[in-house]
């Protein structure tokens, strides 16, 4: 096991190193073979420890001691086990197919260029699977900040453009405003507990030596980490502008594996959650607050991965909100179906975008349906999948949460279902402009429109299946299924708790929710079908245009004060009183130096000419005055 | 053996006074300083019997040198900096060559000589002898400025050590066996007023070194218009005298005094942080930005150390010596671009990733050192500071933890400004810098992930330190 765990993680390291270290050597050809295939072998590697799991149960193995010193010790131990074998799975194989895509969509950069993006890529790859292999919280931390370098990096990938370099940036930024509370996080268990593995945290002797204060503490702090993470408010405005990136690293990075690490990561320490309700309503009062914004916000955006983006904000608010009330199979779940269809959707977006010749607008879009068949289904496919619509996957895992928050609160069920009808009719929306009616773009991107080429297109097809299919790891019981996934994570959060829902409840939550998603659906469908739409004319249409001027509103508050702060220390308070006290004295000593010039002649030549000679006398005596007191002491004698 | 790293620089650098053709001299003083290094790793792997002999029998003291892992890890800073900067800078052709290395292997000796000395008026004096060529260096080679800013500088640091001066004596008098032995030293019997006097001579004269906020001023502008093989030495080896004299001097002669200092200096230390932080955000020179930056690193690690707490001082251990690590790879970045261009204002620079990517490949994994990203070095330093900081007061670990995210401003700034971005008009200037220059490059940049991976040989070098020096 230790051979094949060290297997899944190091292949994509190498692979970064081959293609970081050999980017002017290597033809394009090569790198993407090498790229890709490091990326595979990794997720038969993965399915090979899937195997093992479920044979013989969880395994940790020891590599090396990361830190070890007298008094603290953080082992390099990495950690199979249900929860993290479907991560495994999910992360190396929509990986794969992103990798696969990729070769394609990026054949027109430079060889190095290429190469580098593939290093990149393979680097995330590590760093995740480090995230969810860890077998403590400094491991994990390791791989969260590895994410957010590879983030950056990608966000920035177009270096010589100065917008993109500011979404990269701000994408790290923000991030690492949430790695300081998962820091402060590790340093309250190790001041408390003295370990960070995860065998000796959630034990509940450790959780008995741990205050209610302790613990919401530590929930609260590891939570703000889940934040930056993974999008929510208030730090998710990084997110959308991270569309900077190419498509595929949206794909990949920013829907389908990164941003549910703060999931994954809450679903971990669900032991230390659970004994805080403060922070679990927190949770999900986080959770469907940015679920509702997401969803509002893509209502009205033109860009097509601006909508994908926000509609990413809020489906992980949705699987926050699940997380908050308990249903921690369900949020991991719908980490698992979103994934299939977000990555879907984005990599039908940049089949769309490289049809357009890097348009993104779809106000000129339309009528695509014909000119990209294979596109237009599998997007068809992966938008049913995201609104909700039996039998499709996103049914089923949204189905999940909506239950448990219904048990938990009416209330948060309500808004919810307000959302997923916003969603069906933005994703609606989106569709109807760009493959429906008729081609709004110029007549040269009409000329040039053309179906992607295979390695493109299988993925999609890939992606599209297992959308369409995905919702069977997750038949709940009321449908006659023995709901797999649950049973999977029975071993890490526990059983699924028996919802105190009857029959008819739960039929009549699914069918409101599926009939209002399918209202949402056909009214956009119609709407949208012949026209765009246009430039916003209510205010409200323009707030949610402008996204709730929430960039703006972090703009004036904080940014720009810490700014002038910064300049206010810099410019007043280091030169004039700081230096200044340092140079008035300088000044007044040399004013009293003048007035007394006997022996100061203010010169630091002559001091260091005397301390040179000072220090010469020293060393004279050093080699003489043995010499001379032996003299000295016969004389004596 | 632990004489020959002071006799080694020393008599290389007198000899360096009589070598007119400057290649030679060149190649001498990299010979030395890789004979040095290959002595200090050997030390460091080894270790080495005290040298002891009697040095002034009037004062009674002793030329004592001892390497414990605290010293050990030092020496190696020092023996890896030296020949890596005098390497990097090989193009640099200031008058009269000769002399110049002649002065930086004077200052390698004294510092050899700090960090090995058992003895209090041996570590005065060879903390003066570090001092005294870097003056000249700076006052000589300098940039414009360098006469006030090196007079400063000097002023300053030079009041520093006649307060330590002082304090040595201070305690020497008051000692039964009147000599300058640490355990002598640490048995003085001094009254309570006494005792914090002699508190506040030497840590004034270590903050200075160091600096400390609110003590730095001398530093920006010193680094600013030294020349950049002064510079390194100053800021990758240098500072280090500082933090050096609080672990060895100042916390096992006062150890309450430390203590009931300890808030206080940990909240200025903290203070300072934030301070430097937010002022290496708005700077636009980027040996300033460096420089803050440091001041920033710097003040974190005497935070630690002043909460006395074992995994604190384990952190800074091993920071120094990837602090300087870093620094010295940020310097060396920072002076090729000046050498070819002409420019510091990063406004002016832009596009590096485009003229020279390795170059900017470099550059960017040392910044990403600078901001303690996990599987560098910086990391298991830094990390362990934060702990000791958070075990000492929790709000002191929140707010010097907001510098992890001002540092990832300041740094991911100047990457954006220097490396990313059309390529600007003065950097079209950028040629394939020397081959010297980059494999020290690519050679600091490997210790960074090596010992950012396996931290665990430093921790073993420095483990015995650990035992000695705290609290007894």
């Amino acid at each position: 096991m230790k051979v094949i765990i060290g297997f899944i993680v190091l292949w994509p390291l190498v692979g970064f190193l081959f293609n970081g270290l050999g980017r002017h050597f290597w033809s394009k050809k090569v790198v993407a073979y090498k790229a890709t295939g490091y990326v595979v072998a990794s997720f038969i590697a993965s399915i090979f420890a899937f195997v093992q799991v479920q044979n013989q149960g969880a395994v940790s193995v020891h590599y090396f001691d990361f830190i070890n010193t007298a008094h603290f010790k953080i082992p390099f131990d990495l950690k199979v086990d249900a929860l993290s074998s479907l991560f495994l799975l999910v992360i190396t194989g929509v990986g794969s197919l992103i990798h696969l895509y990729s070769t394609a969509y990026m054949k027109q950069e430079s060889s190095s260029d290429y190469a580098r993006y593939f290093s990149y890529l393979n680097l995330f790859i590590f760093s995740m699977l480090i995230l969810v292999l860890g077998d403590n919280f400094v491991i994990m931390f390791i791989g969260w900040e590895g994410v957010g370098l590879c983030s950056y990096l990608l966000i920035g990938y177009w270096f010589t453009n100065t917008h993109f370099n500011y979404a990269a940036k701000k994408a790290f930024i923000m991030n690492r405003i949430g790695d300081l509370g998962f820091l402060l996080a590790i340093f309250w268990l190790i001041a408390k507990l003295g370990t960070v593995s995860y065998s000796e945290v959630f034990t509940a002797e450790s959780i008995a030596k741990l205050s209610t204060t302790d613990i919401t503490a530590i929930t609260l702090l590891l939570f703000v980490g889940a934040m930056g993470k993974s999008a929510q408010i208030p730090l998710y405005t990084w997110l959308p502008d991270a569309m900077a990136g190419p498509t595929p690293v949206s794909a990949l990075i920013h829907a389908a594996t990164m941003v549910t690490a703060g999931i994954y990561m809450i679903t971990r320490s669900h032991l230390l959650f659970s004994h805080s309700e403060m922070t679990q309503n927190l949770v999900a009062v986080i959770g469907i607050s940015t679920a509702l914004l997401g969803a509002t916000i893509a209502l009205k955006q033109n860009d097509i991965k601006k909508v994908l983006a926000y509609s990413t904000v809020s489906q992980l608010g949705y699987m926050f909100l699940g997380l908050g009330v308990g249903a921690y199979s369900g949020a991991v779940f719908h980490v698992i179906t979103h994934a299939f269809f977000k990555a879907l959707l984005f990599l039908g977006a940049g089949s769309v975008i490289h049809a357009m010749h890097h348009e993104q607008d779809i106000q000129k879009m339309g009528g695509l349906k014909s000119k990209l068949p294979i596109t237009h289904l599998t997007f068809l496919i992966g938008c049913i999948a995201i609104a909700g619509i039996p039998p499709f996957s996103g049914f089923f895992s949204k189905d999940e949460i909506l239950a448990a928050a219904y048990a938990k609160n009416p209330v948060y069920w309500f808004l919810a279902i307000l959302g997923s009808a916003m969603t069906a009719f933005y994703m609606f929306r989106l569709y109807a402009t760009t493959f429906l009616g008729k081609f709004r773009g110029t007549t040269e991107q009409d000329h040039h429109l053309h179906e992607s080429p295979l390695a493109m297109t299988l993925p999609l097809i890939v992606l599209a299946v297992l959308s369409a299919i995905a919702g069977a790891i997750g038949i709940p019981e009321i449908m006659g299924g023995h709901h797999w996934i649950g049973q999977q994570l029975s071993s890490i959060v526990g059983a699924a708790k028996e919802t105190t829902l009857t029959h008819t409840i739960e039929w009549a939550l699914m069918g409101t929710s599926t009939m209002l998603a399918l209202l949402a659906c056909l009214f956009a469908i119609n709407k949208y079908r012949q026209k765009a739409d246009g430039e916003p004319t209510t205010p409200l249409g323009k707030l949610l245009f402008h996204k709730w001027y929430v960039d703006e509103f972090y703009d004036t508050l904080i940014v720009k004060p810490l700014n002038n702060f910064a300049g206010f220390l810099k410019n007043s308070i280091e030169k004039k009183v700081i230096d200044g006290a340092v140079n008035g004295t300088g000044k007044i000593v040399q004013y009293s130096a003048r007035q007394l010039r006997l022996i100061q002649n203010g010169q630091v030549g002559y001091y260091i000419l005397f301390m040179v000679f000072s220090i010469v006398l020293l060393l004279i005596l050093w080699f003489n005055d043995t010499i001379i007191l032996r003299f000295y002491y016969s004389l004596i004698k | 053996m632990l004489l020959l790293f002071i006799l080694i620089p020393l008599l290389t650098a007198m000899l360096l006074l009589f070598v007119k053709n400057n290649k030679m001299a060149n190649n001498i003083a990299v010979l030395t300083t890789i004979v040095t290094l290959g002595l200090a790793i050997f030390v460091a792997y080894k270790g080495a019997v005290d040298y002891n002999q009697p040095w002034i029998l009037i004062l009674n003291t002793r030329f004592l040198l001892h390497a414990d892992g605290l010293a050990k890890i030092l020496i190696l800073l020092t023996g890896i900096s030296f020949p890596a900067i005098i390497i990097a800078t090989t193009q640099n052709q200031p008058k009269q060559k000769n002399i110049f290395l002649s002065l930086l292997l004077f200052t390698q000796s004294g510092l050899m000589g700090v960090f090995l000395a058992g003895d209090a008026l041996l570590f005065y004096f060879f903390w003066e002898l570090a001092l005294i060529p870097v003056y000249f260096l700076s006052s000589i080679w300098g940039g414009e400025k360098r006469v006030a800013v090196t007079f400063k500088f000097f002023i300053y640091t030079f009041l520093g050590s006649l307060l330590m001066l002082v304090g040595i004596i201070l305690l020497y008098i008051h000692t039964s066996e009147q000599n300058f032995l640490i355990s002598t030293l640490m048995h003085a019997s001094l009254t309570p007023v006494q005792q914090a006097t002699a508190f506040v001579l030497f840590f004034l004269a270590f903050a200075i070194k160091m600096p400390l906020f609110p003590f730095h001023t001398w530093q920006p502008d010193a680094y600013e218009q030294s020349p950049t093989a002064v510079t390194m030495v100053l800021s990758a080896v240098m500072v280090k005298m500082g933090l050096y004299g609080v672990i060895r001097w100042l916390l096992p002669l006062f150890p309450l005094a430390a203590k009931t200092n300890a808030l206080f200096i940990v909240s200025l230390s903290i203070v300072g942080v934030l301070y430097a932080s937010f002022i290496a955000i708005r700077q636009d020179d980027i040996k300033r930005l460096i420089a803050y930056s440091s001041i920033a690193h710097i003040g974190l690690m005497n935070a630690a150390l002043f909460t006395q707490n074992q995994i604190g001082l384990q952190g800074v251990l091993i920071q120094l010596f990837s602090h300087g690590i870093n620094v010295l790879g940020l310097w060396i970045v920072a002076d090729i671009i000046e050498q070819q261009t002409g420019i510091r204002s990063m406004k002016q620079m832009g596009g590096l990733a485009k003229a020279q990517p390795t170059l900017a490949i470099l550059l960017v994994g040392f910044a990403l050192a600078n901001i303690a990203l996990p599987l560098t070095n910086a990391f298991v330093g830094e990390f362990l500071i934060f702990n000791s900081l958070f075990q000492f007061n929790i709000w002191a670990a929140a707010f010097a933890g907001v510098s992890v995210v001002l540092s990832a401003i300041y740094t991911l700034n100047m990457i954006q400004k220097v490396a990313y971005g059309e390529l600007s008009t003065p950097m079209q200037a950028m040629n394939t810098p020397n081959k010297n220059a980059q494999i020290v490059l690519i050679i600091l940049l490997v210790i960074v992930f090596v010992t950012g991976v396996f931290p665990q040989p430093l921790f073993n070098l420095t483990a015995d330190s650990l035992q000695q020096i705290i609290i007894k």
